[in-house]
């Protein structure tokens, strides 16, 4: 550029100054985000009464009060019951016996968090898998009506899920499939479906027709091409939409706590549930929370580069 | 590339798209509807089927607690009492300070942090990273430990307020109070959906390309102006669709508040889902609420494809 704006350097660029006024905004306000999650973490390690001290806490002896009853049930016992026992095996018997208490079992934690990753998992292998398909023939093919077809596969997201959760209620009652697994997959697997053909279709349309028309003239079928050429041309793009179809069924709470109560329900209805003696406990659910968030830290990372495809359904693009 | 695969690269190049394709195997169509099929029958079953049945629910006095009572053809009863319920215009209401807030706020902090963000300084994917975090968390389990930072007295939120402002923390009750517990399901929703716009509203900066504002430096445009005229129209479409896609959640938003007050103080922050979820699985007024979910479902879908037309006339202005 010439006309006497100096070329040292740009007009757009913004100053050494600007950009550490911005640098320190931005690093505020996330410090700021970042207090609640972090207090969350820390209360998991703090005794009950320490977690609802005044003032808060910051340093603290760290406890396993908070892990042990989110693993384990505990029943309350005479002092002389507790000094005939045999001296405690394990870190969770000698927490419990401080507080009078013996371990009386595992808790349902385990079995909720199971129930959350076999559920997460079939209904994103599910949805992925119709999700390509038909997100491939929406790509290629002249289907009838794919504008109508691909905008009422979206609207399916506008419902509230309370809206068609009695009818879901009441089908499920008839077919057996109230409280199980298997209900619970293929439902959240058709919420989920709309999000995987969208994102689909936008990493589908990038890959150049040529790749599969080459291929056929090799003497491909359509379907081997499919196979061959176009999956693992789109690896990334299915691995991304699976991550956002797991992040969303780990998540979900409407439905889960609406048509599971037992065998089948996620750790979303369950956390907010666990109760010590005299009312909520704390640490105990601040344990369950940090448990049940790690996983989501960890696809938050990997997932930076597509994240906003994937929250506006491949609407907005970077 | 051997000699042959080099000919077959060239046919392929030199035969029409569309040849090959019928030769061998399924043809096209039948592959189309293969494909498509099972996408649709899932949605089909699992969508429009209680979607349709909850239609006809609407039009009965059905009680879901009492699958063997004598279900009534009511007519459009259900939707007179819906709409001249005076709980549901309340409802409604709590529902329109959330959305009007939530999305007003969500918009101010996310753009003006991408803004910011806009400026690359050191560091800035790291701390992008940070602020993308709530966001991706489960909405009931946030509503859930909100509610223990919320505890009056010993709860983190009340004790940062006072040690900033000097109020006492006992004196304020984020979410038993009528006053203040719509704004409290507000604070949580804004910090869990800021970064949410912020992503958008930063996709929208990084489109604009540098030669419009050198373009503007030369006609020596000062930089708010150059802001009003060229950064905030280019973005407007952005922020729009942030707009829709936030609307659309929050008008049906139910787990992270269902977690955080339930609908309490009375019915202060009693969101339309919530009212819904009251009727449909504690009162057991099947009809009634299915009614309620039909005039939902057929608001955010009206209100979202007006809105979408507005979208399109910006885009293509």
């Amino acid at each position: 550029m010439s006309l006497g704006i100096s070329s040292a350097h740009s007009v757009v660029e913004p100053s050494d100054r600007t950009r550490f006024i911005a640098g320190a905004l931005v690093a505020l306000y996330a410090l700021i985000t970042i207090v609640p999650l972090v207090w969350i973490v820390l209360t998991g390690f703090k005794t009950p009464p320490d977690s609802i001290s005044y003032p808060p806490k910051i340093l603290f002896t760290p406890s396993a009060e908070g892990y042990c009853n989110l693993f384990t049930t505990r029943s309350r016992q005479t002092p002389e019951y507790i000094a005939a026992l045999p001296p405690p095996t394990d870190t969770c018997d000698k927490v419990a016996r401080n507080a009078n208490m013996v371990v009386a079992g595992p808790s349902n934690y385990v079995p909720r968090f199971i129930n959350s990753l076999i559920i997460a998992f079939g209904s994103t292998v599910l949805s992925v898998g119709f999700g390509v398909m038909a997100a491939y023939a929406f790509s290629r093919f002249k289907v009838p009506f794919k504008d109508d077809l691909l905008f009422f596969i979206l609207s399916t997201r506008m419902m509230p899920p309370i809206a068609v959760a009695i009818p879901i209620y009441l089908m499920y009652r008839e077919l057996g499939l109230s409280d199980t697994r298997l209900g619970m997959i293929l439902l959240y697997s058709a919420v989920n479906v709309s999000l995987a053909v969208w994102l689909l279709k936008g990493f589908i349309d990038e890959i150049p027709r040529e790749y599969e028309e080459a291929a056929m003239v090799d003497g491909y079928t359509r379907l081997q091409a499919f196979r061959k050429v176009v999956l693992p041309q789109a690896t990334t793009g299915i691995v991304a939409t699976a991550i956002f179809c797991l992040i969303f069924a780990w998540n979900e709470y409407a439905f889960a706590v609406l048509l599971t109560s037992g065998t089948a329900q996620t750790a979303p209805p369950f956390i907010p549930i666990i109760i010590g003696e005299g009312g909520q406990d704390w640490p105990a659910v601040a344990a369950g929370t940090t448990l049940f968030l790690i996983p989501i830290l960890v696809f938050t990372i990997l997932l930076r580069k597509h994240l906003l495809r994937g929250i506006t359904f491949g609407a907005v693009r970077k | 590339m051997s000699a042959p695969r080099a000919f077959v690269a060239r046919a392929a190049q030199a035969t029409p798209p569309g040849v090959a394709v019928r030769m061998r195997g399924l043809s096209d169509r039948a592959i189309a509807w293969l494909f498509v099929g099972p996408t649709m029958l899932l949605l089909l079953a699992i969508n429009i089927f209680p979607l349709i049945w909850t239609l006809k629910l609407s039009f009965t006095n059905f009680r879901a607690n009492r699958p063997n009572a004598n279900v009534l053809d009511v007519g459009i009863d259900n939707y007179v009492s819906v709409l001249t319920d005076p709980d549901i215009w309340l409802a409604m209401q709590a529902t329109a300070h959330f959305l009007f807030w939530t999305i007003f706020l969500q918009m101010l902090i996310g753009f003006a942090l991408a803004y910011l963000i806009d400026r690359k300084f050191r560091g800035h994917g790291f701390w992008t990273t940070m602020i993308l975090i709530p966001m991706m968390l489960s909405p009931a389990v946030v509503g859930n430990f909100w509610a223990f930072l919320y505890q009056p007295q010993t709860g983190l939120f009340n004790y940062a307020v006072s040690f900033l402002t000097g109020i006492p923390p006992s004196s304020f009750e984020m979410i038993g109070s009528v006053r203040l517990a719509p704004w409290a399901i507000v604070i949580v929703d804004t910090w869990m959906w800021t970064p949410y716009v912020m992503l958008i509203c930063l996709a929208g900066l990084r489109s604009i390309p540098d030669y419009i504002y050198e373009a503007a430096e030369v006609d020596r445009a000062s930089k708010w102006r150059q802001f009003l005229s060229i950064t905030l129209p280019m973005v407007l479409p952005f922020i729009m669709l942030a707009v829709l896609f936030r609307g659309i959640e929050n008008f049906k938003m139910f787990d992270m508040v269902n977690l955080l007050t339930s609908g309490g103080p009375g019915s202060t922050t009693e969101l339309a889902s919530i009212t819904l979820k009251r009727e449909a699985f504690e009162k057991w007024r099947t009809g009634y609420s299915s009614a309620f979910a039909i005039i939902l479902f057929v608001a955010v879908f009206g209100l979202a494809n007006i809105y979408v037309k507005a979208l399109n006339h910006v885009k293509n202005r």
